[in-house]
């Protein structure tokens, strides 16, 4: 590690990460009572171990490949090379390989581990916002295999190319996407929908007439308690976003002078503190607008506070708290607005709102950044286009339509085309969880009767 | 052009302070920012009142149940 600040800086730089991958293990846990909190109570098993499920596929396919494809295919799909534009091989794909030595206890590399981590953890929220999208009707078989596409593939190939200091999205379009507004939400949310058309509502949302139904959530504060929890993850994963502290002479590009300094995922500069302010004022301008929009639906006013986080995150790192207050205020009022429209209009059953909370919300921040955050420079390096309008447009399309609807709705159509989607309609109607309370009453009955035969 | 006066990051940090977009318009930030508070307290408290006068007109034996419902 070099002399003593180098090693007190990797020490540090370690353990941050680690603390933000416990912290975002908040956004699990909330997600998975959200939607148990949101399904029936014939449904509350299947529904927590579909989201349950995810961590542990994720994860080994994540050490399997999904890292690796994150060094290896910052080109962009025409160049694959194994090694970046800027970087030529020091951080390509070679490195990490599952079977390479920087990928196992090695006292030579004390960041990748943690780093990996931080990584996998956004993959598992990827994955966990599509769960509750789909709640009550499709199979965990199917929806396991769609998890592993976006958590281990599709959301890490955007990553690759446009959240990584040497992507091509950055380089060629000034793509910014700081705290992940499209490389995790819009595209979660575009694979959401693109599952959602091909799966189709629950029986009995809409009525004869095309109206929808209200499905009320069994548990209410089982959902608040979810949303709150995930709510606090996020702020690990903000922390996680952030390089804490680097030198210029580390980042190696245009800064000048000896000034350290916390940078986004770019390595432009920033601070913790601008982050933390800005996603408390996004968060409030979220709330505040959803719970008058709503007119104090629970429900909508906390997700509505997710969707105006969502919203400022891809420029979190550089606005100006107000300017954070209204891009949430935004974020929240057309995620809202969306949901009911599509619902009404094209017949989509969003259980939790997935789609417009991550989905229109991470577009609509992708496309605000373009704007506000536009002539700034996108990298440290030099020779990258600086943030633009259309460069953040291209990438919002790239984020929810070509790498998060497109691939999900060709799944989903090869899984209904195998019978794999989604359950027959009598499971539906008597719940997924219909053999296991079978299963449970007779256990049940059987232990009474044999301990009643006990009683003298 | 850019919205925070940089183009590049070609500079030494210690002499650079602020980076948000559209320095200079602060003030206006905050005048802004209250109207989108106050105007908050307005649109709650009318649709409080319409959702208080909604339950005013609930007969006695639903007011009955609503506490037996505890």
């Amino acid at each position: 590690m070099g002399d003593n600040l180098s090693a007190l800086t990797t020490v540090f730089t370690e353990f941050y990460y680690w603390v933000t991958v416990v912290f975002m293990f908040l956004i699990h846990v909330g997600f998975c009572m959200y939607e148990v909190g949101a399904s029936r109570r014939r449904n509350h098993m299947h529904t927590l171990m579909k989201n349950t499920m995810v961590i542990p596929l994720v994860t080994v396919t994540f050490f399997l490949f999904g890292w690796w494809i994150y060094w290896a295919f910052p080109n962009g799909p025409w160049i694959f090379e194994g090694k970046g534009l800027i970087t030529e091989g020091a951080y390509g794909g070679d490195n990490y390989t599952p079977w390479s030595q920087k990928m196992a206890t090695n006292l030579g590399d004390r960041l990748t581990g943690v780093f990996w981590a931080a990584f996998l953890l956004f993959s598992w929220t990827a994955a966990s916002i599509v769960s509750g999208s789909v709640i009550e009707r499709i199979r965990s078989g199917a929806f396991w295999i769609i998890a592993v596409m976006i958590g281990s593939v599709t959301w890490i190939i955007d990553a690759a190319w446009g959240w990584h200091f040497d992507g091509w999205m950055v380089k060629l379009l000034g793509y910014h996407d700081a705290y992940a507004s499209g490389v995790i939400h819009a595209i979660a949310g575009g694979t959401a929908l693109g599952v959602l058309v091909v799966l189709g509502p629950r029986l009995g949302k809409f009525r004869p007439d095309g109206t929808a139904r209200d499905i009320p959530p069994h548990n209410p504060w089982l959902v608040t308690i979810g949303l709150f929890l995930i709510f606090t993850g996020f702020w690990g994963f903000y922390a996680a976003c952030n390089v804490p502290v680097i030198s210029p002479e580390t980042i190696a590009g245009q800064i000048t002078g000896t000034t350290w300094t916390a940078t986004n995922i770019y390595l432009g500069p920033t601070t913790l503190s601008a982050i933390t302010f800005n996603f408390l004022m996004s968060l409030s301008g979220g709330l505040m607008v959803a719970y008058v929009v709503s007119k104090g639906d629970a429900f909508w006013t906390y997700s509505g506070g997710l969707a105006g986080v969502i919203a400022a995150s891809a420029g979190n790192d550089l606005y100006h708290p107000i300017q954070a207050m209204f891009a949430g205020a935004l974020g929240a009022f057309v995620a809202y607005k969306m949901h009911y429209w599509v619902e009404r209009r094209f017949k989509i059953d969003d259980a939790v709102g997935a789609v417009a909370v991550h989905g229109y919300a991470g577009f609509l921040g992708l496309v605000i950044a373009g704007f506000l955050l536009w002539g700034q420079p996108s990298s440290p390096y030099e020779g990258y286009a600086t943030i633009n309008p259309l460069g953040n447009m291209i990438g919002a399309v790239i984020m929810f339509l070509v790498l998060g609807f497109i691939p999900a709705w060709i799944m989903s159509k090869i899984l209904h085309g195998m019978n794999l989607l989604r359950v027959p309609a009598k499971v539906e109607l008597e719940g997924l969880d219909f053999s296991n309370h079978q299963a449970y009453e007779a256990a049940i009955r059987d232990v009474t009767s044999a301990e009643k035969a006990m009683v003298k | 052009m850019s919205t925070n006066g940089m183009t590049s990051w070609a500079v030494d940090l210690k002499d650079v302070g602020a980076i948000y977009p559209f320095q200079g318009s602060e003030v206006l930030m905050v005048i802004l920012a209250v109207v989108f508070w106050l105007g908050w307290h307005y649109l709650q408290l009318r649709e409080e009142g319409a959702e208080i006068a909604s339950e005013m007109k609930g007969n006695p034996e639903e007011t009955k149940e609503a506490i037996d419902r505890y």
